[in-house]
């Protein structure tokens, strides 16, 4: 009987299909739901990568229908939601009255929810530190049945673990953000190829001063014997003058007729040993030709993959990992010249090859991922045991030099680089919710 | 469809707590309309959406009202109370609810009250603000019938009944105010993600997002549709469906 409504779950990776029992969450009234189906963990858009969002043959909450706005002010720029909104729809809406979200991550397909439980971060962390550095308060059920108002000056503790908390602290129903104005939604962009790692971080260092938004493309098959890496380098400031372009028309978000979708599921991933190399080269001359300034909108600037729904498909039935670490500024970059160098000779290769560095602010949870540094996010189709592997390699080299792995991303790191990794974790145990537990969470927190 | 279409418009929906409605309520205020009366069994609900509303759309003049919705005389009195408020551009009868088919064939009680709020609540909803309609010579009105109308099947022909009744009113009324100012709208939804489908997507159907059904709906009502499937595939899905012979449908587990 019970079995008959389990229904097959998977996340942004597309690795697992295990059934899950699904609770769909659309009334924040309707906490009982909550309270009555545990132990299991929330659901928000499913752009997470690995497990971090998965309960197998358990229960998971779908927060998707929590998504209305409460409040508004245009004053202090703060604004309260429930947990389920997108962030796209709170770009969309408040854009054209002049605010943003002050920091948001390569897509705008994720709930307040997810956003703060893994304390996402964008292209400005130098300057505005992570989401959760943005977070004024929430509401958190517990499933205990009580509900805790989080802010800096109640339960500032438990609001502290729930940031980058991995939804294990409670459930979260609302969220108050703090918005930032912009007096456009234009974007003034630099873009600059490098042509070696040394390269790039004298740019990363030299542009954090006059750049808000930092970030590379690097292409991971560069770097073989005789040669450097090469990548490109981008860079953008918010325009500050909205006479610039028309306001009418500016505000207008990239919509409908140019959505495009992929249809359906290759038999193999698209991204392969053949495809790699021609994609990268292709990729690199096209991008290198349009060096030196430009102007983007934020959407396409920001979220360049939000126009393609389910580009996760190219990669197939098998799906892919992303690899995502950061590792210590004092030795960054030859840390990164090491895992670039272990991809290289493990013949395996990623075409959305993301390195950037991190500003000095550590984030502000328990279990923020952020930290000074350098990191490198690299997608992988999943080949299985060479997948893992490889990962083996790569966790050994971010271990040696305490880094950390980033969770809402991962699928399999091992406990122990976790535990190292994040050095709160002793302390943010005794502050999770006993009903909530996840796949992410039995496996790196036995429970 | 240009913004302009909803700019200062006075929309009045019914049913609004309803997912499809309150999306549509979303697309018309960042469209621009300019005042809603938003109109539920209860009233608990509706500040939320009101609030909801107003964040998207500043300065949204938002009504909020509850009543009867299920006798007669009750309806009448709601809808002259909404009347009071402005003539409707565009009125939208959204309510309905989504039984247990089998549970409806075990209790004529519970058959009897999905048939009254499925079919003759919004029956009695449209006649009246028709009336007013045609009276000012002015206003769409688009009521939420359902694919589950184009023919009846066994897994839920109580609540297909319903829509079907509902799209034979609306034909009816389309060919009494042809040629008049007033339009009539039928919107077709498929199955899509709301509270209404909880169960059917915790049992892994594959539902349409509200968002979606909420674009089609709208953009149809701006273009002048009188017919509106959404998402729009289903109006061949429901013809195949329609036309196939009775000893092949028969036959088929839907």
């Amino acid at each position: 009987m019970v079995n008959n409504d389990l229904v097959k779950l998977t996340s942004w990776g597309n690795t697992t299909h295990d059934p899950h029992k699904l609770i769909m969450v659309n009334d924040r009234e309707n906490t009982q739901l909550l309270a009555n189906n545990t132990p299991g963990i929330c659901f928000g858009n499913g752009r997470s990568y690995g497990d971090v969002c998965l309960n197998p043959g358990g229960v998971v909450w779908q927060m998707r229908g929590l998504n209305r706005l409460i409040a508004f002010d245009s004053v202090t720029g703060r604004l309260r939601c429930q947990s389920g909104v997108l962030l796209q729809d709170i770009q969309r809406t408040l854009v054209p009255q002049g605010w943003m979200l002050p920091v948001t991550p390569g897509t705008q397909l994720i709930t307040v929810g997810g956003a703060i439980a893994n304390d996402v971060h964008g292209k400005n962390h130098h300057r505005l530190g992570s989401f959760g550095d943005h977070v004024i308060a929430l509401d958190l059920f517990r499933t205990d049945g009580s509900l805790l108002h989080c802010s800096h000056n109640s339960e500032a503790r438990m609001l502290q673990a729930t940031i980058g908390g991995l939804g294990l602290t409670g459930i979260i129903l609302e969220a108050e953000l703090q918005l930032r104005r912009i007096n456009s939604p234009w974007l003034t962009t630099d873009t600059v190829p490098y042509r070696s790692l040394d390269e790039f971080f004298e740019l990363a260092d030299s542009s954090e001063q006059n750049w808000e938004h930092t970030v590379s493309w690097i292409d991971c098959l560069s770097g073989r014997a005789g040669h450097d890496t090469r990548g490109i380098f981008l860079r953008a400031n918010h325009n500050n003058d909205a006479a610039e372009h028309n306001p009418d028309t500016s505000h207008t978000a990239p919509t409908g007729a140019r959505r495009l979708s992929f249809p359906f599921t290759p038999p193999l991933s698209l991204v392969n040993r053949l495809s790699l190399r021609p994609f990268n080269e292709l990729y690199y001359r096209l991008q290198a030709r349009k060096r030196g300034s430009g102007t983007a909108h934020y959407e396409s600037f920001f979220y360049p993959l939000d126009t393609l729904r389910h580009w996760n498909r190219m990669y197939g039935p098998r799906g892919f990992y992303q690899y995502q670490c950061v590792v210590p500024k004092a030795d960054s970059r030859e840390a990164i010249a090491r895992l670039l160098n272990t991809i290289q000779q493990s013949g395996e290769g990623s075409f959305l090859a993301v390195l950037k560095t991190f500003g000095d602010k550590t984030g502000k949870g328990l279990l923020s991922f952020p930290m000074p540094g350098a990191t490198l996010a690299l997608d992988f189709p999943n080949r299985g045991e060479r997948s893992s592997r490889l990962f083996e390699q790569l966790d050994a080299i971010v271990s040696e030099y305490a880094g950390r792995i980033y969770a809402a991303k991962d699928a399999l790191m091992p406990r122990s680089l976790f535990e190292s990794g994040y050095p709160h974790l002793p302390e943010f145990i005794p502050m999770r919710d006993p009903g909530i537990s996840s796949a992410l969470s039995r496996r790196l927190m036995g429970s | 469809m240009n913004s302009e279409s909803f700019a200062n418009r006075h929309i009045v929906i019914i049913g609004a707590t309803s997912g499809i409605a309150e999306h549509c309520a979303r697309r018309w205020a960042q469209e621009g309309a300019g005042s809603m009366t938003l109109v539920a069994r209860n009233t608990d609900r509706l500040s939320e959406i009101r609030d909801d509303l107003t964040v998207r759309r500043p300065g949204l003049m938002v009504h909020c009202l509850s009543g009867e919705f299920l006798l007669a005389q009750g309806v009448q009195q709601l809808v002259d109370n909404v009347l009071a408020i402005g003539n409707p551009d565009i009125v939208l009868i959204a309510h309905g609810s989504l039984p247990d088919q089998s549970l409806c064939q075990q209790s004529l009680t519970l058959c009897a009250e999905q048939m009254n709020i499925n079919a003759l609540s919004p029956v009695l909803f449209a006649e009246a603000f028709v009336s007013h309609m045609e009276k000012v010579g002015h206003g769409t009105l688009a009521v939420l019938g359902s694919v589950a109308g184009d023919r009846g099947r066994k897994s839920n022909y109580v609540y297909g009944a319903a829509k079907g009744l509902v799209t034979r009113y609306l034909q009816g009324l389309q060919h009494r105010l042809a040629g008049s100012n007033v339009r009539v709208v039928l919107v077709k939804p498929g199955p899509t993600d709301t509270a209404m489908t909880a169960h059917l997507k915790q049992q892994g159907s594959k539902l349409a997002s509200v968002e979606e059904v909420a674009a089609a709906i709208t953009t149809g009502i701006a273009s002048g549709k009188p017919v509106i499937y959404a998402p729009a595939k289903w109006a061949l899905i429901m013809m195949i469906i329609r036309h196939l012979p009775r000893f092949i449908f028969n036959r088929m587990d839907i």
